[in-house]
C-alpha cells in the first residue's frame, strides 16, 4: 500500500466516525428548568439604564426593573408599580401609593423613598426627566409605601413621564443604588423586575443571564406592551451574543436559539422558508428614519434652503432602497409616527413626494451659492447603509451640490457632536432611525429640541417652537395638547428641524414550534413567554 | 544559551515600549469618540461631554499617557470603558477559546499538512503530487468565511451533525468541547495546510536530492525510513519556521472564524473593542498579541538548535 492511499483511508475513515461519535454523545438528559435563548440586536456592554440610552441597555432594564407607570398597547399610561395615586383638584399635587408586597430582588422591601431616589437620578440624565424635575418643587416619602410630588406649577406630563416607554425609562432601583451619582455606572444590579441579573454569569461578548425572581409580584391584568401583570414564564433567560447575522439566521434554523430580535431584511426570506420559524411584528408603531440638518453652517442655516431639501426630499425611495419589501415599512406623513395620538398629516405631508422644481425655486430665492452639503453615510449598519446615497441622490436632482463622505456609524455619531465647520471636520447632514416609542409626542423626541446649544445634534434655535412645546407641556387638557402637537409638527416642517423619512418595521424571528406568547411592545419583553422543553 | 533567551527577551522589552506608544497615539488619533458610543443614539451633546470628562478624555494626551503608562507599570491593563470590568478579566475570559481554537487548528494542520507535503514531494509530479498542489491552490484561495458558511450548511443546518455555533468549555467535557471546534477548526486549518503542505513538499524536495539521501537508499532503508527519518528531519528548519509563523497568524487572525461560528475569543473581543473605541481594551490586546509574536518567535529560534545540530546560540 502507497503513503498517499494509507492517508486518503485514514481521512476517510475519521471523518466517517464523526458523525456516529456524534450521535452516541450529543444525548443529554431532560432539563429541569426552561431556558430562552435569544440572540439580541447587540451586544450587553453598559448595565445601567440611566447612564446610556443604548436600546439593548434599555432591554437589560426592563428585564431587570420596573417602574412606577407603563404604556399599554393603546399607549394609555397605567399603574404599574403604583396601586392607586390622585392629583390634587390644583393639579400641584400627585400622591403615589405602591403596591403591598414589593421586593427587591436581595428580599429588601421596595419602599417610597428608593422611588423618590430613582426619579431624581433619572430626571438628572433624561431630557425627558430634566423637563418634569423643572417643574418639581419637592418629592416626599409620607410613609413605607407612598409618596408625593409636588410641582412649581401644573405640568402636563407627569404620568406620561413616568411612564416614558423608551430611553431612557425611568426605571425603579434600590435608594442605595439611585443615589450613585448620574455620571458614573451603578455597580449594584439589584432590581425589583420578573427577573434578575446574573452578575457572576455575565460573560460580556458572550452571554448575559437572567433568572426568574420568584418574589416578583405581578399585577393582575394581562400583559399589554409595558404594562400589566409582568409573568416570567421560564425559569431563565440567556441573551447570546452573535455579531454575524447569517449565524443568526443558520442557529435559529437549526433550533439552538429560541428568538432572533432584529434579523435584517435581506435574510427574512430564509426565516420565512422555515416552517418551524414565525416572524412577529412586535413593535407596530415601528421605526422612523429621520434626515438630520445641522442649522450652524451654510447651507442649512438658511430656513428656505432646509425647506428645499425637504422638498427634494421623499420618505418612498428611502424605504425601497433600505427595506426593500412593502410588507415592513410605510409612507408615513405623521411626524409623531402613524397610528398614534399625535399623528397629523399637516405639514408632514411634504415627506411624501419629492418637488424638484419647488426644492430649485427655493434654494434660488435663498440665493445658494453651491455650497456642498456634507452628507454623513454610515456604511456599517444594514438598516442606515442605503440611507445616505439615496439622500444624496434627490438632493443633487433638487439642485444641491452634495459631499457625501463615508464612514462608520461609530465614526459618524463621534462626528455629529462636532459643531466646527465642515470643512473643519464637522457636518451638514446625517440620516439615523428612531424608535418610534421615542418619539410620541414633542417633548420626548430630540429632535423637536430647538433650544440651541441645549438642543440635540443640529442645535436648531426657534422661539417660537419652544413656546410651543412649553405650552404642550403645561397643558392638562387633551383636546388642547393635541392641537399644540399639530401647531409643532407644521412648524417643525417650516423651519426644518428635520425631515422624517419613513416609517419602517423590524419582525422578530422565533420558533414557533417550542416559543409561545411573546408580547407587543415598544421593547422586546420576556416575561408572559412560554416555551415547551428546555 | 540561557544569555540569548535573556538577551531576546530583555529585548522585548523596547518593542513592547514602542507598541504601546504606537497604539496609544493611533487610537486617538483615529476618528471615533467613545463616549459618544457610550452615551448612546438619544443621547445629547451635554451628556456626552459628561461621559469625556469622567473617562478621562478630556484630559490632554501626555496626561493620558502618563497614567495609562504608570498602571501599566503596576501590571494593570486598565478597565473596559463599557464593561465597568478590568480588561484582565475580559481577556482572561476570551484566552481559552482563542486557544482552544488555534490548537486544535494546529494540530489538524500538523496532522494533514506534512503527511500530505511528504508524500506530495515523494511522489513529485505524479497525480498525488498534482493533486495535493491543486488541493493547496484552492485552500488558499477560498475565503474563510466561504467555507465557514458552506460547511455549516451541510454539517449543521442540512445534517445536523455539529452545531451551527457557540464554545464549550473543556471543563463541560472532551466530547462537547470537540463537537462545537471541529467545523471551526476545518475551516481556519485549510489555508495553513495548503501553506504548510507546500513549504514541506519543496523542503522535502530539495533534501530528497542530496548525497546522503542517496547512501541511505543505498544502505537498503525503506522509504517510510528514509522519508521520516533522514528527509523530513533534514527539511525541519522551514517547515517549523512557517508552522510557528501560522501559530502567531492565528492566535490574532483567529476572528473572522470566530465571528462565523460564535467562539467568544480574543479577535472577536478585538474587533469588538475597536468597533467601540474601547481604548484600554484595545491597547491592552494588542500588547499582549505582541507579547505573544516575541515570545514565539523565540521559541522557533530554539527550536532550531534541536532540529539542527549545527546551529548554536
Amino acid at each position: 500500500m502507497t503513503w498517499g492511499r494509507s492517508i486518503a483511508r485514514s481521512l476517510l475513515a475519521a471523518a466517517a466516525a464523526v458523525p456516529m461519535i456524534a450521535g452516541l454523545t450529543t444525548a443529554t438528559p431532560a432539563a429541569a428548568e426552561t431556558t430562552l435563548r435569544v440572540v439580541m440586536h447587540s451586544d450587553l456592554k453598559i448595565v445601567d439604564p440611566i447612564w446610556t440610552t443604548a436600546y439593548i441597555t434599555r432591554n437589560h432594564g426592563y428585564m431587570i426593573y420596573d417602574t412606577l407607570f407603563a404604556m399599554d398597547e393603546k399607549l394609555n399610561v397605567t399603574p404599574q408599580m403604583v396601586d392607586t395615586w390622585k392629583v390634587s383638584d390644583d393639579k400641584l399635587t400627585y400622591t403615589f401609593t405602591l403596591r403591598d408586597g414589593l421586593k427587591w430582588h436581595d428580599g429588601q422591601p421596595v419602599t417610597a423613598e428608593d422611588c423618590i431616589a430613582s426619579i431624581k437620578r433619572w430626571g438628572a440624565k433624561d431630557s425627558m426627566g430634566q423637563k418634569l424635575l423643572s417643574f418639581v418643587a419637592d418629592m416626599k416619602a409620607t410613609d413605607a409605601n407612598t409618596f408625593t410630588m409636588q410641582l412649581k406649577e401644573a405640568y402636563g406630563l407627569v404620568l406620561l413621564s413616568l411612564a416614558k416607554p423608551s430611553s431612557n425609562v425611568p426605571f425603579m432601583m434600590p435608594k442605595r443604588v439611585a443615589e450613585t451619582p448620574p455620571g458614573d455606572q451603578i455597580s449594584d444590579y439589584i432590581g425589583s423586575g420578573p427577573f434578575k441579573f446574573e452578575k457572576d454569569q455575565w460573560k460580556p461578548g458572550d452571554k448575559t443571564v437572567y433568572t426568574k425572581f420568584a418574589d416578583y409580584k405581578p399585577r393582575s391584568e394581562p400583559g399589554s406592551w409595558a404594562a400589566g401583570g409582568k409573568v416570567a414564564k421560564v425559569d431563565r433567560v440567556e441573551w447570546i451574543s452573535m455579531p454575524d447575522h447569517q449565524t443568526a439566521v443558520n442557529a435559529l434554523v437549526a433550533g439552538e436559539i429560541d428568538v432572533l430580535e432584529a434579523p435584517p431584511h435581506d435574510l427574512l426570506p430564509i426565516l420565512e422558508g422555515s416552517s418551524d420559524v414565525a416572524l412577529l411584528n412586535t413593535n407596530p408603531l415601528g421605526n422612523q428614519y429621520m434626515f438630520r440638518m445641522n442649522w450652524l453652517h451654510p447651507p442649512f442655516d438658511n430656513q428656505k434652503v432646509r425647506q428645499a431639501a425637504i422638498a427634494a426630499l421623499a420618505q418612498e425611495p428611502f424605504l425601497q432602497a433600505v427595506i426593500g419589501n412593502p410588507k415592513y415599512y410605510k409612507v408615513c406623513p405623521a411626524m409623531f409616527v402613524c397610528d398614534t395620538p399625535f399623528a397629523f398629516t399637516e405639514g408632514g405631508d411634504a415627506m411624501v413626494k419629492s418637488d424638484f422644481d419647488k426644492s430649485k425655486a427655493l434654494l434660488k430665492e435663498a440665493g445658494y451659492d453651491g455650497t456642498p452639503v456634507v452628507l454623513m453615510h454610515s456604511t456599517d449598519l444594514a438598516v442606515l447603509t442605503n440611507l445616505a446615497p439615496v439622500a444624496a441622490d434627490l438632493l443633487r436632482k433638487g439642485g444641491f451640490t452634495v459631499d457625501m463622505q463615508s464612514m462608520d456609524w461609530q465614526t459618524l455619531v463621534s462626528r455629529r457632536s462636532k459643531k466646527e465647520k465642515p470643512a473643519e471636520g464637522g457636518w451638514n447632514a446625517f440620516l439615523t432611525s428612531w424608535v418610534a416609542a421615542d418619539i410620541l409626542n414633542p417633548i420626548s423626541a430630540a429632535g423637536y429640541n430647538t433650544g440651541c446649544d441645549k438642543g440635540w445634534f443640529g442645535w436648531p434655535c426657534d422661539e417660537e417652537m419652544e413656546k410651543l412645546r412649553n405650552s404642550f407641556s403645561t397643558e392638562t387638557d387633551e383636546a388642547k395638547q393635541k392641537d399644540l402637537a399639530k401647531q409643532i409638527q407644521i412648524r417643525a416642517m417650516t423651519i426644518g428641524t428635520h425631515a422624517h423619512a419613513g416609517q419602517w418595521y423590524q419582525p422578530t424571528a422565533i420558533r414557533s414550534d417550542r416559543v409561545d406568547g411573546m408580547l407587543n411592545g415598544p421593547a422586546p419583553f420576556f416575561w408572559n413567554i412560554s416555551k415547551k422543553g428546555g | 544559551m540561557l544569555a540569548f533567551v535573556a538577551r531576546r527577551l530583555l529585548a522585548t522589552i523596547p518593542v513592547l515600549a514602542m507598541v504601546a506608544l504606537f497604539v496609544f497615539l493611533m487610537l486617538r488619533l483615529t476618528p471615533g469618540d467613545p463616549a459618544a458610543i457610550i452615551a448612546g443614539d438619544n443621547a445629547t451633546p451635554i451628556q456626552i461631554e459628561e461621559i469625556r470628562d469622567r473617562l478621562g478624555l478630556n484630559d490632554p494626551l501626555p496626561t493620558q499617557l502618563v497614567i495609562w503608562i504608570g498602571k501599566l507599570l503596576q501590571g494593570d491593563l486598565g478597565e473596559s470603558f463599557f464593561f465597568k470590568m478590568k480588561v484582565t478579566d475580559l481577556i482572561i475570559q476570551r484566552v481559552e477559546p482563542t486557544l482552544a481554537l488555534a490548537t486544535t487548528t494546529m494540530i489538524l494542520t500538523l496532522l494533514v499538512a506534512i503527511p500530505l507535503g511528504v508524500v506530495a514531494a515523494y511522489r513529485q509530479g505524479g497525480w498525488l503530487d498534482r493533486a495535493v498542489m491543486g488541493l493547496s491552490v484552492a485552500g488558499f484561495s477560498i475565503p474563510v468565511f466561504v467555507l465557514g458558511y458552506l460547511l455549516i450548511y451541510i454539517f449543521a443546518v442540512e445534517l445536523k451533525w455539529f452545531p451551527v455555533q457557540g464554545y464549550k468549555s473543556i471543563s463541560a467535557g472532551l466530547w462537547p468541547f470537540l463537537h462545537r471546534l471541529i467545523l471551526p477548526s476545518i475551516t481556519l486549518s485549510v489555508i495553513y495546510i495548503a501553506l504548510i503542505a507546500r513549504i514541506t513538499r519543496a523542503s522535502v524536495i530539495d533534501v530528497l536530492g542530496e548525497d546522503y539521501i542517496r547512501t541511505a537508499k543505498a544502505k537498503g532503508l525503506t522509504n517510510r525510513v528514509v522519508l521520516v527519518r533522514h528527509a523530513l528531519r533534514n527539511a525541519a528548519v522551514p517547515i517549523v519556521t512557517i508552522v510557528g509563523i501560522g501559530i502567531a497568524l492565528l492566535i490574532g487572525g483567529v476572528v473572522v472564524t470566530e465571528s462565523v461560528y460564535n467562539i467568544p475569543g480574543l479577535g472577536r473581543l478585538t474587533v469588538d473593542a475597536v468597533l467601540g473605541r474601547d481604548y484600554p481594551t484595545i491597547q491592552a490586546v494588542i500588547l499582549v498579541f505582541s507579547f505573544v509574536y516575541v515570545l514565539i518567535n523565540l521559541l522557533i529560534d530554539l527550536s532550531y538548535t534541536l532540529l539542527d545540530p549545527r546551529i548554536r546560540y
